[in-house]
């Protein structure tokens, strides 16, 4: 790895080429264009395709919506990947098959799993027969009421935690595999329980995962898109949904653009305050 | 693991809170996998369910092994096409992941030279983009070259999602592979690139398929990009979307079921590689 003979140096060039101009091609240049479509008109620069965002009616309840799933969603996915991650790590036994049922939903795209929580949640849904089989209800409820918000909410919610949680789990436990056993059986020896090493040992040292899982579940949060088309339809904006009915729909690609620019916005400055928030302290306090 | 048992064997008196603490943890651990498999389930009863019992109220919880809503699925105009298009796409995403990262991989796996850091970089920072909005401009570039509402259009937009995550497997595949193995064949009188082809690549092509695997999956199941970018060539993801106002409940879950799986086949496939694959790919 340290020799490195001139032909070898031509030969790494050569070998990173073609994926460095398709990133050029496909990420970079398209990446400058949305900026541009979003910041120019006719006359050279302009904020008027914002102005058209942010004037319409859909614009702020998309916003708050996209945000306020994140908040949600994201917390209680981390939540219930850690302690999946810790009953997983304690298994003595089915522990493969365990973690492959555990991550079935990683191979299951936005849109099935929205299909899947529809089939439970409809007003035919298995969810309304169930409560009816028990005597619970009398007859369908419409659980995916257009009016009701608050509950194509929560039922975003629920699919999305139920698709999504598998990700953070799989960064998780490959996280804890890199935690030296020694750690946890010395704080055991010292007479610490389950819960205290679990947030004086593992939860400290898990960090790099945490944050990483903690990175890419937020951005994807913020992409949400297929699971609120499938259950909430247009009666839940969101920022992806609104991009693409601008685009799809309506055929104006500078709005989408702008809206575009908010979505990688929102994405970029959580990106960095999860970078900040979860810096590596010890290292800084040594220097 | 060993740690439970010998505390274990060395306090008996603890013995019967760790019998009910196991209780708890097997109890939580079946709640969980209900959790997953339940909703799964259903949609399967739904998709092997009749058309009538599929709006028919109140719900069976078993399946009736009725063929009728798969096959109202597959006669519905557009979706044969929908089928192989998404496959098409999926297939060619894999081959292009494959094509540009393994090289890629090979290169950061073995060579130091300047550069390779910026490439790294640049690698991971496609990770910190929502990359489908990225197809937003790129339909009208396209247009101009004549790559609208195509197969190969689509595929080089998948190929962005799924080719950083190719190069980063790759990478390690490759350093997990001892470079002396390489150094020996070369002094045998092999070529660089026999010795590539006779001894790296049979090491490296379990891995390989696994993150071809993977780049199969992610654009199998990519929905916004195949959305924006496909009219006439929609993807099945597509097709189920845009029809999701005017489609009948018996297309919606059979689709959804046909949807995942190629999916679960392709993740059982590569599960013994999931973790190596996600931790490689996060880090």
């Amino acid at each position: 790895m340290l020799r490195l003979a001139s032909g070898e140096k031509v030969l790494s060039y050569v070998l990173i080429l073609p994926a460095s101009l398709f990133l050029a091609a496909f990420f970079f240049v398209p990446f400058v264009q949305v900026v541009v479509e979003a910041f120019t008109g006719e006359e050279g620069f302009t904020l008027a395709h914002f102005r058209t965002m942010a004037d319409d009616w859909k614009f702020g309840p998309a916003l708050a919506n996209t945000l306020g799933l994140a908040l949600v969603v994201v917390p209680v996915q981390i939540t219930l990947a850690l302690v999946m991650a810790s009953l997983v790590t304690r298994l003595e036994r089915g522990r493969d098959m365990v973690l492959y049922v555990f991550t079935i939903p990683l191979g299951i795209s936005d849109l099935a799993a929205g299909l899947i929580w529809f089939a439970l949640l409809e007003q035919n849904g298995f969810l309304n027969s169930i409560l009816y089989g028990l005597g619970l209800i009398s007859g369908p409820q419409n659980l995916l009421d257009y009016r009701n918000t608050a509950a194509l909410f929560a039922a975003v919610v629920v699919a999305e935690v139920w698709r999504a949680t598998a990700i953070v789990l799989v960064i998780l436990v490959a996280g804890m595999g890199l935690i030296p056993k020694e750690y946890d059986e010395a704080a055991e020896v010292f007479g610490a329980g389950p819960l205290k090493r679990f947030f004086l040992i593992t939860l400290p040292l898990l960090r790099p995962s945490l944050q990483t899982a903690l990175i890419l579940r937020t951005i994807l949060a913020f992409e949400v898109f297929a699971v609120v088309a499938v259950l909430a339809g247009n009666n839940l904006p969101v920022l992806m949904g609104e991009t693409y009915s601008w685009q799809f729909d309506l055929q104006d690609h500078k709005v989408a653009s702008a809206y575009a620019i908010v979505i990688l916005a929102i994405s970029l400055a959580f990106t960095v305050f999860f970078l900040w928030a979860l810096r590596d302290r010890t290292r800084e306090a040594a220097a | 693991m060993t740690s439970l048992a010998t505390t274990e064997a060395e306090a008996p008196a603890r013995a019967e809170p760790r019998r009910s603490g196991r209780l708890l943890m097997a109890s939580a651990v079946a709640v969980l996998v209900a959790w997953v498999l339940v909703p799964i389930y259903l949609l399967v009863v739904n998709a092997f369910g009749s058309v009538a019992a599929v709006s028919a109220w109140p719900k069976s919880l078993v399946p009736e092994f009725d063929l009728s809503s798969l096959a109202f699925f597959a006669n519905y105009a557009g979706v044969p096409r929908a089928l192989l298009n998404s496959f098409l796409v999926a297939g060619l995403t894999m081959v292009m992941s494959i094509g540009l990262g393994a090289p890629a991989g090979y290169a950061l796996a073995r060579f130091r030279f300047p550069g390779a850091n910026l490439f790294r970089l640049a690698v991971l920072m496609t990770r910190a983009f929502p990359l489908p909005l990225l197809a937003l401009p790129l339909t009208v570039l396209f247009i101009r070259v004549g790559l609208d509402d195509t197969i190969i259009g689509l595929a080089l937009v998948h190929t962005t999602l799924a080719m950083p995550f190719a190069v980063l497997i790759m990478a390690s595949l490759f350093l997990s592979i001892p470079e002396e193995l390489e150094e020996a064949a070369w002094t045998l009188g092999c070529s660089r690139l026999s010795a590539f082809r006779k001894v790296v690549l049979p090491l490296a092509l379990p891995g390989i398929a696994a993150a071809g695997i993977f780049a199969f999956v992610i654009s199998w199941n990519e929905v916004f990009a195949a959305a924006v970018l496909t009219i006439e060539n929609k993807t099945l993801t597509a097709f189920l979307l845009q029809s999701l106002d005017v489609s009948p409940l018996p297309l919606k879950f059979a689709g959804g079921a046909v949807l995942i799986v190629p999916a679960l086949l392709f993740l059982f496939a590569v599960r013994k590689y999931l973790f190596s694959l996600w931790g490689i790919a996060n880090r």
